[in-house]
């Protein structure tokens, strides 16, 4: 019993952790109808430079963690002005080689100025355990959950009740009628190339102290989310969390129940069998056009 | 993933006797590495590069001529090289066979992922090989039984004529030099054959070729299917070149590589392949001591190539001509 509420815990956790990038991948899917295969790349630079500021400059957990998420948010910034805005044809192919490229790009730099070895620090609240109906739980599981719920509470909020996110909202529905009221696209896609990055990198802050982060761990965990969004429908935030919840549930029952030596496959395996059986996701709306 | 602005279909353009000239004549300047490199590691490094122009050509011909978008070929090459070189070292089937079974598995494999997504526009394709490259790589590392997990495959036999051992640098030379002509050959006749037109077409917009009479999803299935066993067979001669395989090769991010390749070389370009495929050999050799270098440039120039260069490299020559009539 004990052991089952372990592993749904712990599942639960790694589920936050893939719907946070899910809803990184979505908010660009959304504003640019490409693919951003960057964003695993995002996730892993939160991690590694929190550590470096946690290491570097004695800074409590927390604040690096944030500091972090910040940096990689203006990483996002600058990616989009200098990489993604400046492109001579914006067809959302383009853009996803694009960030093939960005991706790649991210990837050396980190490996290049901040080293190849996995980092680690302690969670926000030390490396405690607290104990919950017999099963043994670290503190960060708990922290991520709770960040995860405020950070999608947020989001909600942004795009449903704020000028902005009604903007982006608008834009991503239908960008020519969104021009004319006076919504600049350009803007709107460095709006979401920012928040997806954010997102993203407090994401990748969140989970560095429970698996570890190194410069290649990005793409792993980008695909996992990538199929958690595909799995609650691409371009939902909803649909982003309770696909994220869902992968994250079956990984680890998965592992702890049946095999872990191919647990990696568990969310690919769901993705092709999203794809098959049910591509518009558990919550999308049927918009896939069938030739 | 519909790209047609990306680069002009090329309808217009030399003749294809002009270009089955270039195409001879290359190969023949080809043939006479064996003469001019220094050392048998070299030429070697020529034999590795008639198995890369294999890998990139077909896959330009999946993501440039009909512009379906697959990260799952190096997958695919390392069941061609998974396929044979089990056969082989397990089973004592010749290698020969071990080819034709690696391109059918291939073709097979890809046909049962591409029926269902192929179905679907937009990059559902792209995604579902993705999550087969993955799960792909997890097979391997994971049933060291079969494969060897993690260590690789060890003991896999050479290609043998006669008695004659052709993993010997010169001798796979001229092996992997016949398979790359016969390929890249019927490439340039697919290419300006009426399927050829049918897959531009396709990847101009699939629902006006439609309209037109052509059977979109025969098409895409096909091509992806002929695209794979191609991948498979420069699997083939991969795993009876080297003599070993392990599952690094043939992991996504190789995949995401030899996209960049062909992108570098020129989307749906014929001679891309070409330039794509000599990076692609020549660049792990130069950066040897700043192997760390390698993604950096990588994303740079897929970057630049994409963004500000749509034609490629391939391109180049052309873009620089006109500049200079102009």
């Amino acid at each position: 019993m004990s052991s089952t509420i372990q592993i749904i815990i712990s599942g639960l956790g790694t589920g936050s952790i893939y719907a946070l990038i899910a809803v990184g991948f979505n908010i660009i899917f959304k504003s640019t109808g490409a693919l951003n295969f960057a964003q695993g790349e995002w996730v892993m630079m939160g991690g590694i430079l929190a550590a470096f500021c946690f290491g570097n400059f004695d800074l409590p957990v927390w604040q690096a963690c944030i500091l972090a998420g910040l940096a990689v948010a203006l990483v996002g910034a600058i990616t989009e002005r200098v990489l993604i805005h400046p492109l001579l044809n914006h067809t959302p192919f383009a853009i996803t080689l694009v960030t093939v490229g960005i991706s790649l790009l991210t990837k050396s730099l980190v490996m290049l100025g901040l080293g190849k070895n996995p980092v680690g620090y302690p969670g926000i609240s030390g490396q405690g355990f607290t104990s919950f109906w017999g099963a043994s739980i670290t503190l960060q599981t708990l922290w991520i959950l709770g960040i995860t719920f405020i950070l999608m509470i947020l989001t909600h909020l942004f795009f449903n009740h704020t000028r902005w996110g009604c903007a982006m909202r608008a834009a991503a529905a239908n960008p020519g009628a969104a021009a004319l009221v006076g919504i600049r696209h350009s803007r709107v896609v460095l709006g979401s190339f920012i928040i997806a990055a954010g997102v993203g990198g407090l994401a990748g802050t969140i989970i560095t102290p429970v698996t570890l982060m190194s410069y290649d761990s990005g793409a792993m965990l980008g695909f996992k989310s990538f199929s958690a969004a595909m799995l609650g429908g691409l371009g939902s935030l909803v649909g982003a969390m309770a696909g994220g919840i869902t992968l994250g549930l079956l990984e680890s029952l998965v592992s702890g129940y049946v095999t872990s030596q191919f647990k990696d496959a568990v969310a690919f395996f769901v993705l092709l069998l999203v794809l098959v059986l049910r591509p518009q996701g558990l919550l999308g709306k049927a918009e896939v056009n069938k030739v | 993933m519909n790209h047609s602005t990306t680069t002009l279909p090329q309808l217009s353009g030399p003749s294809v006797s002009r270009q089955l000239m270039c195409l001879g004549s290359l190969l023949v300047l080809l043939l006479f590495w064996p003469w001019i490199a220094p050392n048998d590691y070299l030429i070697s490094v020529g034999g590795t590069f008639f198995i890369n122009l294999l890998l990139i050509a077909s896959l330009n011909l999946l993501v440039g001529y009909t512009g379906l978008t697959s990260l799952a070929h190096a997958a695919f090459w390392g069941l061609g090289a998974y396929t044979s070189g089990m056969l082989s070292s397990m089973a004592d089937i010749s290698p020969w066979l071990g080819i034709v079974c690696a391109m059918i598995s291939c073709a097979l494999v890809s046909i049962v992922i591409g029926l269902p997504t192929l179905r679907l526009s937009g990059h559902y394709l792209a995604m579902a090989t993705l999550g087969f490259n993955a799960i792909f790589t997890v097979i391997l590392v994971g049933s060291v039984d079969w494969t060897g997990g993690p260590n690789g495959l060890i003991g896999i036999p050479p290609f043998q004529l006669g008695e004659l051992d052709l993993s010997a640098p010169t001798a796979f030379f001229y092996l992997a030099w016949l398979f790359s002509a016969l390929v890249m050959s019927s490439l340039l006749f697919l290419a300006r054959s009426r399927t050829g037109r049918a897959l531009q077409a396709i990847r101009s917009s699939d629902i006006a070729a439609a309209c037109m009479g052509v059977p979109v999803l025969r098409y895409k299935v096909s091509v992806f299917a002929l695209s794979s066993a191609i991948a498979g067979l420069a699997g083939s001669l991969y795993a009876h070149q080297n003599l070993y395989i392990s599952p690094d090769t043939f992991s996504f991010s190789t995949s995401t590589i030899l996209l960049v390749m062909v992108a570098i070389g020129g989307f749906g370009r014929y001679w891309g392949a070409f330039y794509g495929a000599l990076l692609f050999t020549v660049l792990p050799e130069l950066l040897r001591t700043f192997h760390d270098l390698e993604l950096l440039i990588l994303g740079a120039a897929m970057i630049l190539v994409v963004g500000f260069m749509p034609s490629g490299l391939s391109g180049l020559p052309e873009r620089i001509l006109r500049r200079w009539s102009r």
